[in-house]
């Protein structure tokens, strides 16, 4: 019963929220804000694992090429990461700026 | 069932020279150089609160580099299966380290959060890039080192 009550709070909230239009507003950007740092930070991952998989395989493959597959591959990571940058500093600049 | 993994593989390890130390190395040492031109940049356009946090964007930039050279140059040395999972760990808790340390200051009265945000793009971009060049000449022409080319001439 309390959980229902608790919901049916929320509900008339939200219903609050839709009805002001500048907390409207600021709901849509904290949402918008949130997509754009939880997407920019999926690509980034994946880019990483695929960077780094390939890199082990050739190391694996020639010992003797490891320090500059590893220079490269130190290059590649902090350039991918750079996009997750930008979806923070874009969540950041959205949400509080 | 037999196993077709190769137990030397995931034991494999790197007991040499740590590039990412020296990568590393050469961008702190740039960013130091970057650093004054950038502060006054931000004083310019933003003022002293513009100035305080550019500071305080290209340090976290630069501590970020450090950690990730850290983890990668400290785990290569156990194993490289261990630096694959240490850096694709890494890569989150750095994330949040910066996401932390950014919202720890946000409310702060010296905090322009357009200059520490771009700050953090531009610093680590224009870092990678100035080393980027170096490391592709080094590649390159390994024989070579940019710095000989005076002594050339």
């Amino acid at each position: 019963m309390e959980a229902l009550a608790a919901i049916a709070r929320i509900a008339a909230e939200a219903g609050d929220a839709v009805a002001d239009p500048a907390a409207a507003k600021n709901t849509a950007a904290a949402a918008s804000a949130g997509y754009a740092y939880g997407l920019a930070a999926i690509g980034p991952g994946i880019g990483i694992g695929i960077i780094f998989g390939k890199a082990i395989e050739s190391m694996a493959r020639q010992p003797e090429a490891a320090g500059m597959v590893r220079t490269t591959m130190f290059l590649g990571v902090a350039f991918t990461e750079a996009l997750a940058l930008i979806g923070f500093v874009a969540f950041i600049l959205l949400k509080f700026a | 069932m037999t196993n077709n993994v190769n137990p030397s593989v995931l034991a494999m390890r790197d007991t040499g020279p740590s590039p990412e130390a020296q990568i590393t190395r050469d961008i702190v040492k740039r960013g130091v150089i970057a650093a004054p031109a950038l502060v006054t940049a931000s004083w310019l356009i933003w003022g002293t609160n513009g100035a305080w946090s550019s500071g305080y964007g290209l340090g976290l930039v630069l501590c970020n580099f450090m950690i990730a050279a850290g983890l990668v140059a400290t785990t290569a040395r156990i194993s490289y299966a261990l630096m694959m999972a240490a850096t694709l760990f890494g890569y989150i808790v750095r994330l949040g380290i910066v996401a932390l340390a950014v919202m720890l200051v946000r409310n702060e009265p010296w905090v322009d959060l357009m200059a520490l945000g771009l700050t953090l793009v531009i610093s680590h971009l224009g870092l990678l890039f100035w080393e980027m060049r170096y490391v592709s000449a080094t590649l390159a022409f390994p024989g070579l080192k940019p710095t000989t080319e005076k002594a050339n001439v």
